[in-house]
């Protein structure tokens, strides 16, 4: 059995009537479940939860502080490519938003400038971003890219078109530690009024991409739906059954979840279901008690005021820093297209001050050059017969 | 009334509080918790030192290698090759041969992987490592690692990070019985008093990190701890007398009748 048909057992009008159901005794109830189940998650996620956030907040936080303790991550994502066949319909890549701008893929060198440019900022984690563009951003190229980056950081993670298993084997095998792949949104429909071209296209295909890169060792998996595609509620509800999946398909890796929100998009493309900061806090919240052990990653997208209250209420990986254009770390000046506009525009130092003045610790280094498939260490002392 | 010291591996330790570091929302916080603690032996994830570039305020500035062991962990390891690999580093970087196991393919519950587990202490201990092993309270794995040559065996009482308390406690009880090293009881206890009922069943110490780390004072509750396993050490000490299911009069009734068989 495969997600895609899970996700079919679960059409909007099973979702719908469930948040219909919900009512203060559901919601109430659900927020005492030590183990939430799918109609929890409903009543979570339902209007009738919405007098509840400040409780949901406060367990949210302290299952958080349980699992992760008082500490939250930071990383930079790389952008080594902006050529994008894919063109969404909402994107800052798509053919409609790039007119008169740059588009470029780097090449080793660059890569390892800008390597070299986010390591004297601190960062210890990486990911490394590209469009969907499998003629330029080949999974040679990947390999390359992740093996310059990993002469540098302990942790490198990707951000690039859903891959085959083979391939996220042969990434595995390079050293990366996580896949991110956002669903954008859970809805068929939606998802083909707005992805209108490329591999992306493939609904299924990738649906399934982090299950084949957990299959493939990847120990980290981070999903997503992009917020403002789609309903919300229904989106985050298969979201959370979509983590709850991986997590026991892939039982290895670690599965996290991210929270991207659609603010700007391209000329003539109105956000179709616009979130609102109670409804972001409220998605947080809800998948968080019914996913206790997932990470929760929370980009630039959103304002610095915004980020630092989030912080609190379960996120446990943060960005900081970002530049969303390729070569942007090593040469700022340049007139290369960005994805998206950075909001919080603050130094990994600010961001970092920030974490400690919400009472958590910054934490930059969380994984180490030891976990990688690379068979030997030179120079060991060896023994016996292991 | 008379105790002994805590030895491992030829070391000796009067505290019997071991701490863990990974949730402490600051260098400062963690020191206080350590000195407050009393702890001899705290333990550090490698996977958060940065051996290359020591960050001022890390984890390992917080500790005073005069006074407490750096106990170097290898949270995060899924298989014995990753383990032994992250123990090797650390001590070719200068930290001390020893390493608490911690071998946890599965990223939820942090469960420890008893073959992994096995197979990276008979490594570890063939090129020389003090190796102290966190395993699924089996006894008869914990006898295993003992001939293997584990300087310790470590016992959950629940998954990391649960709070849940002793709950693999009749276990416990079987592994302490037939331990000829020590047991130090690690993970799941939230409450000084789970600590001290490890202490009462006969644990030779117990690792605490989010019951503490966690706390609203940190500090206070790292005093906590310390006081409930001094508490259960020396109850355990004393003979803890048994349980009965009614209750039992502490004067004798039949007293005034003399001790049976007297003259009188």
């Amino acid at each position: 059995m495969s997600f895609a048909r899970e996700l079919d057992a679960w059409p909007p009008e099973r979702i719908t009537a469930l948040l219909d159901r919900a009512g203060p005794a559901e919601a109430e109830r659900a927020l005492g479940q030590e183990e939430p189940g799918p109609a929890d998650l409903a009543a979570l996620l339902s209007p009738a939860a919405r007098p509840l956030l400040e409780r949901m907040a406060r367990r949210a936080s302290a299952i958080t502080r349980q699992h992760f303790g008082r500490t939250v991550t930071l990383y930079a994502p790389l952008y080594v490519s902006n050529v994008c066949g894919a063109d969404c319909a909402y994107c800052g890549f798509s053919t409609a938003a790039g007119k008169g701008l740059r588009r470029r893929t780097l090449g080793p060198d660059e890569i390892a400038r800008e390597c070299d440019a986010l390591a004297a900022r601190g960062f210890r984690h990486v990911l490394l971003v590209s469009g969907d563009a499998p003629g330029q951003v080949t999974c040679g190229y990947l390999a390359e890219a992740v093996r310059i980056a990993r002469a540098r950081f302990p942790s490198v993670s990707i951000e690039v078109q859903a891959l085959d298993g083979e391939e996220y084997r042969r990434l595995a095998g390079a050293g990366i530690e996580g896949v991110t792949l956002y669903m954008e949104t859970y809805d068929r429909g939606v998802y083909a009024g707005v992805h209108r071209g490329g591999r992306k296209a493939d609904f299924e295909g990738r649906l399934e991409a982090l299950e084949r890169a957990g299959m493939a060792g990847v120990r980290r998996l981070n999903a997503g739906a992009l917020l403002g595609l789609a309903p919300w509620r229904i989106d985050g509800f298969r979201l959370g059954l979509h983590v709850r999946w991986l997590q026991r398909a892939c039982w290895r890796s670690a599965v996290a979840v991210s929270f991207p929100r659609l603010r700007h998009v391209p000329e003539g493309f109105a956000i179709p279901c616009p979130v609102g900061d109670a409804d972001l806090v409220q998605i947080m919240l809800a998948l968080r008690l019914f996913l206790p052990e997932a990470g929760f990653t929370l980009s630039t997208r959103e304002p610095a005021a915004l980020r630092d209250r989030l912080v609190p209420l379960g996120v446990t990986l943060l960005s900081a820093g970002s530049v969303t254009r390729p070569g942007g770390y090593a040469d700022a000046e340049e007139k290369v297209l960005a994805q998206f506009e950075v909001e919080d525009r603050r130094s990994p130092e600010e961001v970092a001050r920030a974490i400690r003045r919400a009472g958590y610790d910054p934490v930059f280094k969380d994984f180490d050059r030891a976990f990688d498939a690379e068979p030997e260490i030179p120079g060991r002392e060896r023994c016996g017969s292991s | 009334m008379d105790d002994t010291v805590l030895r491992i591996a030829g070391r000796e330790f009067r505290s019997r509080l071991l701490l863990g570091t990974g949730k402490f929302p600051s260098a400062v916080a963690l020191r206080a918790a350590i000195a407050a603690s009393g702890a001899e032996i705290v333990t550090v994830a490698l996977r958060r030192v940065d051996l290359e570039r020591p960050e001022e305020e890390g984890i390992l500035s917080a500790i005073d290698p005069e006074r407490q062991l750096i106990l170097p962990n290898t949270s995060g390891a899924r298989t014995a090759d990753e383990a032994v690999r992250l123990a090797r580093l650390a001590a070719a970087a200068g930290l001390p041969r020893w390493v608490k196991l911690e071998l946890t393919p599965e990223p939820r519950y942090l469960l420890p992987d008893p073959i992994e587990t096995l197979r990276a202490t008979e490594t570890l201990v063939c090129e020389g490592f003090t190796v102290l092993p966190y395993i699924q309270a089996d006894p008869i794995l914990a006898k295993r690692l003992e001939e293997a040559g584990a300087a310790t065996v470590m016992p959950l009482g629940a998954p990391i990070g649960s709070n849940r308390g002793l709950r693999t406690r009749d276990m416990v009880r079987i592994i302490i019985e037939q331990a000829r090293v020590p047991v130090v009881v690690d993970a799941g206890l939230g409450a000084p008093s789970h600590a001290a009922e490890a202490m009462e069943l006969g644990a030779d110490a117990v690792l605490v990190n989010t019951a503490i780390s966690d706390a609203e004072d940190p500090a206070a509750m790292a005093r906590a701890f310390a006081l409930a396993v001094e508490a259960g050490r020396l109850a355990r000490l004393s003979g803890t007398a048994p349980e009965r299911d009614r209750g039992q009069a502490s004067s004798p009734l039949t007293g005034f009748l003399g001790a049976p068989g007297s003259a009188s």
